[in-house]
């Protein structure tokens, strides 16, 4: 009797477990029938393949995940991307040497982002108004300072070792996947180990009690902000260095995926509720679908649909969850 | 005499409450009746079921002796039943004749709004209250007294039979408390039956026919005002003495932890007191009167213009909560789930928010210090959850209070600032929460009770001050005042 009272228990709390990982369970069965359609798509190469392609995407879309936790948007991370990426290509071809210049370009990216936070907590802007603002003056400004031409990283050593970034492998894996688990496993540590993240949870569930706690809710955004730009700015690098040149146009729409792996991963744009691992599977779900859907055939404008068709189901999906 | 409606045997529960057990009301043509009970008997759930808000699980509803079942606020509004909520559902950027008719707005041929009947309909409604307006003026320009007549204009524009009030008067002055007593009388000649829930005992004298008393979710009793007074009502409501309830503790305070000289701050003016170590300061006044706001110019959340404040003969003027936290006070707000609790994340994590710093080591927390600090406020609070890391918002008022509570002290304050404490928190846990603050008396803490239950201030403080207007009205020996004395005061009646 009491036997089965525990086995029910436990079924219960799996469950309730299961329930909680839905994406990750939408993303299994997404394998496995992409695996039994194409022969192709179940390869280490291919796996690879899409590992790399979804790294810059689920990137940037760590970053989105700590200002989504806080309630926040930032829709400026693929304007931050191309300016960073060009002003990268331009170290480079300069020969500046790396040590110099990837800090530097991430800096810059924090910086910017920065700028977002100060504009968000200081300003008291709307954070969709805000990075709506400072995306498309980035994005001015990349054109400016590229006169709308892609610049070449050039054909120095400092350039072919930059080039590793984008198109090096690492014990059989791609340095971009190798960048991408990195910074998951960072940024997890942050938000569940550190003050930081207990303030960023705590700020995006209750703003105001957030502030009554003492906690200084206008640096902790400024943070994060910052955080999200140091992100895009790597994604930018990884970017220019895998063309070896800045494109100005690169990232355009890149903060759209982003949100949507956020989104998918399970997140609330409300805010205060989501783990960065949704994301990660979140970003898989969306690059394993256009994978997929490429090897099957199916024409990119159909892709968009079904990508939409995905992101619309996670969220209602999470809506009924917590109905 | 018949009832117009009534309500027997009402049971309702919410997950680990049962807050109606027997509840029991009539209300009668043409007669006032008062709803009493103390915060937390369950008036409000009641209402709730009344107006189709809540269904009952138990008992039974009747309107002109029909038995019926109301699944929503529309429904209980068809049925003539319309009530006048304590907290204000009114949209400050339409007008005041758009908020009254809203969803109902007078039509023309094709679907148009007949604004000339809509702005005369609200005009002649806000005549009737005495209110001096034109219904075309934006809602948000109006102050709070004022937005509630329109809320009770809105009441009366259903044409209802039966009329809810829950606390009218909160908000209003003296005039406006009077012409809403003329209306009242008005209604009561036409025939319509009246719920009035106050918390003001000279109210339910002034304008009551009748009483119905409830207490921890029962019917307790209902008999006429006039076989009633003040002290008998009192102990129907409590079902005990009134020290009983208050487990004042008879204390020596010791010296002066705090002054405030000529403090001023938005929605305060030259407020000066002194604040003792084991004592504990009262403050009682009308809702916005200032006192949430004086609390929160001391702990650094609402900002000081002028005027000194000394903790130990430190000045602190702390302009961030941080600050506040980090001089040694504690501010427990009156809101808990608008901005004193994060009701996402767990027990523990809301326990430790503001005391982060002190369980961290270069920005990483001690997981197993935060463990340890969190179990230990939960058991010397006696928070009951099943586990530290349940969701916050899950457990009952008394249990959020308290954990909140603990937030506050787990910073080590030196000053230690109750907003409504019990406000929300069922009759039980008040008394464990009441228990708890004289423990902290006794254990030296300088404590400030804000409170607008005025049995609760008595009860509880040593001293008491009462606000009006963002000023000072009156400071009273706690054991030797009566209610009319703070009344008067925070009214500003001598």
């Amino acid at each position: 009797m009491n036997q089965t009272v525990t086995n029910n228990l436990t079924g219960l709390k799996m469950f309730e477990w299961l329930k909680q990982q839905k994406a990750l369970i939408a993303l299994l069965v997404l394998i496995v029938v992409a695996s039994l359609l194409n022969d192709q798509f179940f390869t280490t190469g291919n796996l690879m393949n899409i590992l790399r392609q979804t790294s810059v995407n689920a990137i940037i879309a760590v970053g989105m995940t700590l200002v989504i936790l806080t309630a926040g948007i930032d829709l400026s991370v693929g304007a931050i991307l191309a300016l960073t990426g060009a002003l990268g290509a331009s170290m480079v071809s300069a020969e500046l040497p790396l040590i110099v210049a990837l800090p530097l370009t991430l800096l810059l990216g924090g910086a910017l982002g920065a700028m977002n936070g100060l504009l968000i907590s200081k300003g008291k802007v709307q954070a969709f108004i805000a990075t709506l603002v400072t995306m498309t003056a980035i994005r001015g400004l990349t054109m400016v300072y590229t006169e709308g031409r892609p610049i070449s990283t050039g054909f120095t050593d400092t350039a072919d070792s930059f080039a590793f970034i984008g198109t090096g492998w690492m014990a059989g894996v791609p340095v971009p996947v190798w960048l991408m688990l990195i910074t998951f496993v960072l940024i997890w540590a942050l938000l569940t180990h550190t003050r930081l993240g207990r303030y960023i949870y705590a700020i995006g569930g209750n703003e105001s009690a957030a502030r009554l706690s003492g906690i200084n809710v206008d640096r902790v955004k400024i943070a994060v902000y910052a955080l999200s730009g140091t992100m895009a700015a790597l994604a930018g690098l990884i970017v220019t260095s895998r063309l070896s040149s800045a494109q100005p146009t690169a990232g355009t729409s890149y903060e759209l995926d982003a949100i949507a792996a956020v989104v998918v991963g399970g997140a609330s744009l409300a805010g205060g509720r989501g783990f960065i691992w949704g994301t990660l599977v979140g970003a898989l779900i969306i690059g394993f679908l256009n994978n997929a859907l490429n090897l099957l055939d199916v024409s990119s404008y159909y892709q968009m649909i079904a990508k939409a068709g995905v992101i619309l189901l996670a969220v209602l999906a999470d809506r009924k969850a917590n109905a | 005499m018949k009832a117009l409606l009534s309500l027997t045997g009402i049971e309702k529960s919410f997950p680990g409450v049962k807050a109606l057990d027997g509840a029991q009301l009539n209300v009668y043509p043409g007669q006032v009746m008062a709803l009493m009970g103390e915060n937390g008997a369950g008036k409000s759930t009641m209402m709730k079921v009344m107006t189709g808000i809540y269904q009952a699980d138990a008992g039974q509803i009747t309107l002109n002796g029909e038995p019926v079942t109301f699944n929503g606020p529309r429904q209980s509004q068809a049925a003539g039943i319309s009530i006048i909520h304590q907290e204000l559902n009114l949209i400050d950027n339409l007008s005041i004749a758009e908020n009254i008719f809203l969803g109902r707005e007078p039509q023309k041929a094709l679907g148009f709004i007949d604004w000339t009947k809509m702005f005369d309909d609200a005009d002649a409604l806000l005549a009737r209250l005495n209110v001096q307006r034109s219904s075309r003026e934006k809602m948000g320009n109006l102050p709070l007294g004022e937005q509630q007549m329109v809320e009770i204009a809105k009441a009366l524009s259903f044409d209802s039979n039966i009329i809810v009030m829950d606390e009218p008067t909160d908000a209003l002055t003296e005039p406006e408390t009077q012409s809403l007593f003329n209306v009242i009388r008005e209604l009561r000649q036409e025939g319509v039956g009246i719920v009035y829930i106050s918390h003001r005992l000279q109210e339910i004298f002034t304008i009551c026919d009748r009483v119905t008393v409830m207490r921890d979710g029962q019917f307790v009793a209902e008999s006429a005002t006039s076989d009633l007074n003040e002290e008998s009502l009192i102990e129907l409501m409590v079902g005990r003495k009134l020290q009983d309830l208050y487990p004042r503790v008879d204390h020596q305070s010791g010296q002066i932890s705090m002054t405030v000289r000529n403090l001023s701050g938005k929605g305060i003016n030259d407020i000066s007191f002194d604040l003792h170590e084991g004592e504990i300061l009262g403050f009682n006044g009308l809702m916005g009167a200032g006192r949430s706001e004086l609390m929160r110019v001391l702990f650094g959340d609402v900002k000081r213009i002028r005027g000194v404040v000394e903790l130990y003969g430190e000045p602190i003027h702390p302009v961030h909560p941080s600050e506040g936290i980090k001089a040694g006070i504690a501010y427990i707000s009156e809101d808990r789930k608008g901005d004193g609790l994060v009701l996402g994340m767990s027990v523990k994590q809301n326990m430790s928010l503001s005391s982060l710093t002190a369980l961290s080591y270069m920005g990483a927390i001690n997981a197993d210090k935060e463990h340890a600090q969190a179990t230990y406020f939960k058991d010397a609070f006696n928070v009951k959850t099943p586990s530290l890391d349940q969701p916050i918002g899950k457990l009952s008022g008394g249990n959020q209070q308290k954990a909140a509570i603990a937030k506050g002290l787990m910073a080590k304050p030196k000053v230690l600032i109750l907003d409504e404490p019990t406000r929300g928190v069922d009759v039980g846990a008040k008394r464990e929460i009441y228990e708890l603050i004289n423990q902290f008396k006794q254990e030296g803490m300088s404590i400030i009770l804000v409170s607008s239950d005025m049995p609760e201030v008595m009860g509880m403080s040593d001293r008491i001050m009462v606000m009006k207007d963002g000023c000072i009205s009156g400071e009273f020996d706690a054991t030797n005042v009566t209610q009319e004395q703070l009344l008067a005061a925070a009214i500003g009646k001598h």
